[in-house]
């Protein structure tokens, strides 16, 4: 889950490491509250999970409250690459001196974490490992040993931050690390990390991802969920324990395993080139167990896609028997009833196959259609969703 | 041979008394793996019946190790209890852990990683987040049903488990030297080179499916060491093209980041490698088909 510029310097906080203070506003009538209680030049920033905020002319500055107001005005609301700005950080304007780059990320391919930490902040760190890798330092980093502050003093060293604030570039990353570890995050990001006139070091952005995995131990974590700004299908979804995602398409797609489903979308894709080009409409992995009630479950948060003109169950029976998903799926049709208006192709194949096919064909639902393979049942979901558009 | 796990391995399940570890070490037996055990310190000294066997429960691994000779162990610990369980196999210095668990915190498994890494990585780990491995015919670590097909001459490295499945159903008539569902964790413990790497080295395997997904760069760091060093055919999947930027696909390392850890990059770096790759899971088999029947 990516947080919030306000959410992330609200933990930074809470770690010790020094951020300016500010507050989130979601009215200019409260943005004005915040800038007055500061009562300073303060800096009106969108919050949105996107970068290029400031060219989108989502961060500006006031020099006082009606400013601060009428600058909110003009952000909230504000289109940026798609997000709505739903929030605005009312915050002090800081005086920078020199502005770093810090972050603590996953490193996939040698299965630890990785610091990164250049003296040249700012900028994009996408452009600055492209244009000036010697300026960009990377630091593995070792989950058991950690960073204390010798390590912290040698990644700031490699990174080449100036001798006077080497030591408070330091403090602040071993407070980095600590917000990293102890929050579950696999990215702490602080672009820019800045140095003001009087050489104090301060996070002035802040970027943060957390690991859902570690939901279990980080009871916290669940405030931090924007319902707001939440797909409503996706939050239904969620509430039935489903993995869902939504897409721009036509064809809904339910299917076991999450390879499974990848490569179902995928054939989907492949198959509406001829049919109009429609398009998966969702990802939906209903996991091992295909129970009538999660068959029925995942039918109905895709029928309630007004988008949906046809839906895919793919299904490979491992674990799960394909006379147990047949069954599934008969159940979940007669508990939707007359909710249920748009064409299924089904395809089954594994585990008690003949079995779940004969189901099927018993039943003879009149919106079903059973297909043997997976390319041909995609075929058929997408002229069935290209008809109905 | 097979890669990993052989007719002689002896498999110990972690978690063996949980309803996942009960049920799928009652499919193992049945599918002739040898299952020596298992490990639950609060019921230790027990038996527990599966499959008409009766299967001593130890304290430790390393007590199970002493008194089996096991050399592989399958875990099926939840996610809070994982941790401990990875790294107790690991000091009990097993051969072989499997690590089946979904769900585990990515800092978790960062450190007993880090902690395979200090000592010496006497244990291969396969997983998290995996459906196991199973040399058909041979043996069965994990929950990878045994009856979609036999032994044969495929090698089958993949970051899905359904996925697995499919691939080793549209190959039945072949037949597969070993499948390894190596997980869709963004940290795991085997990758797609190490079982490259050993499917190369394999006399028993004579062609190799690979099959990837989006998110980081094992495909491509795959696709280099393919050029390099192995000389067996690979045919090559990789799911996900459809997949938007920045949203988890059900697997948690199945992410694009940016313009990272895309379908069609890795696609791109495995064919400039010489591997071939199909545009659905049907076409990858035909493939390999092709390629199986045309070998020398």
């Amino acid at each position: 889950m990516d947080l919030y510029e306000y959410q992330a310097k609200d933990l930074f906080a809470a770690h010790g490491v020094p951020v300016l203070p500010g507050d989130v506003a979601s009215t200019p009538e409260e943005a004005h509250a915040i800038a007055q209680r500061l009562g300073q030049t303060v800096v009106i920033k969108a919050q949105v999970k996107t970068g290029g905020r400031g060219k989108a002319g989502g961060v500006k500055l006031a020099d006082d409250a009606d400013g601060a107001k009428e600058k909110a005005e003009a952000i909230l609301g504000l289109d940026i690459k798609g997000h709505i700005t739903r929030k605005v950080l009312v915050t002090v304007a800081s005086d920078i001196a020199e502005e770093y780059y810090f972050s603590f990320l996953l490193d996939r391919a040698n299965r630890t974490f990785l610091a990164m930490a250049s003296a040249e902040g700012g900028m994009e760190i996408e452009q600055l490992a492209v244009e000036r890798p010697d300026a960009l330092a990377k630091v593995p980093v070792d989950a058991i040993k950690g960073v204390d502050l010798d390590t912290a003093r040698d990644i700031a060293t490699q990174a080449k931050i100036p001798a006077e604030v080497l030591e408070q570039a330091a403090e602040v990353i071993v407070k980095l690390w600590e917000t990293f570890v102890s929050e579950d995050a696999t990215l702490v990001e602080v672009n820019p990390l800045v140095r003001d006139p009087q050489d104090k070091v301060i996070a002035l952005d802040g970027k943060v991802t957390l690991d859902e995995n570690a939901s279990f131990r980080q009871p916290g974590h669940a405030e931090l969920v924007d319902k707001e700004a939440e797909d409503p299908l996706e939050a239904a979804a969620k509430a039935k324990d489903l993995n869902y995602v939504k897409l721009d398409g036509q064809v809904g797609i339910i299917g076991n395993g999450a390879g499974l489903v990848m490569s179902t979308l995928d054939v989907v894709a492949y198959a509406g080139e001829k049919h109009k080009g429609v398009k998966p409409a969702n990802f939906l992995d209903i996991g091992g167990g295909a129970s009538a009630e999660v068959m029925a479950n995942g039918l109905h948060i895709i029928l309630n896609d007004p988008d949906v003109k046809s839906v895919f169950v793919n299904v490979f029976g491992g674990i799960t028997a394909c006379d147990a998903v047949a069954n599934g799926i008969v159940a979940a049709l007669q508990i939707l009833g007359d909710e249920a208006t748009k064409p299924l192709v089904v395809r089954l194949d594994g585990n008690n196959v003949d079995e779940g096919r004969r189901i099927l064909a018993e039943a003879n639902h009149p919106l079903v259609t059973v297909v043997d393979t997976m390319d041909n049942a995609a075929d058929k979901a997408a002229e069935l969703a290209a008809a109905g558009v | 041979m097979a890669i990993f796990l052989t007719e002689n391995s002896k498999v110990i399940v972690q978690g063996i008394t949980g309803s996942e570890g009960t049920k799928h070490t009652a499919r193992m037996l049945k599918s002739g793996t040898n299952v020596v055990g298992g490990v639950n310190p609060r019921k230790a000294g027990t038996k527990v019946e599966i499959e008409g066997q009766s299967l001593p429960v130890f304290a430790t691994v390393a007590e199970a190790i002493a008194e089996t000779g096991a050399d592989v162990s399958v875990i099926f610990v939840p996610p809070k209890f994982a941790k401990d369980a990875v790294l107790e196999a690991i000091d009990a210095e097993i051969g072989l852990a499997v690590v089946i668990t979904e769900g585990i915190p990515v800092h978790d498994s960062a450190y007993f990683w880090a902690h395979a890494v200090a000592t010496g990585h006497k244990t291969r780990i396969i997983g998290p987040n995996c459906p196991g491995l199973i040399s058909p015919g041979k043996s069965n670590a994990g929950i990878i049903p045994a009856d979609i097909t036999g032994p044969g001459k495929i090698g089958l490295v993949s970051k899905s488990g359904t996925l697995t499945y499919q691939m080793m159903y549209e190959l039945r008539d072949i037949g597969f030297s070993s499948a390894v569902g190596i997980g869709g964790d963004p940290i795991i413990g085997t990758t797609h080179i190490d079982a490259l790497a050993a499917f190369e080295a394999d006399p028993e395997t004579e062609l190799i499916v690979m099959i990837g997904e989006i998110g980081g760069d094992a495909e491509e760091r795959a696709a280099a060491y393919i050029k390099e060093n192995v000389t067996k055919p690979v045919v090559g999947y990789v799911a996900g093209f459809t997949a938007p930027e920045g949203k988890t696909m059900g697997h948690a390392g199945a992410i694009v980041s940016g313009s990272a850890g895309t379908a069609q990059a890795k696609k791109e770096a495995l064919e400039a490698a010489g591997v071939k790759v199909g545009k659905t899971p049907s076409e990858t088999a035909a493939l390999a088909r092709e390629l199986f029947t045309a070998r020398g």
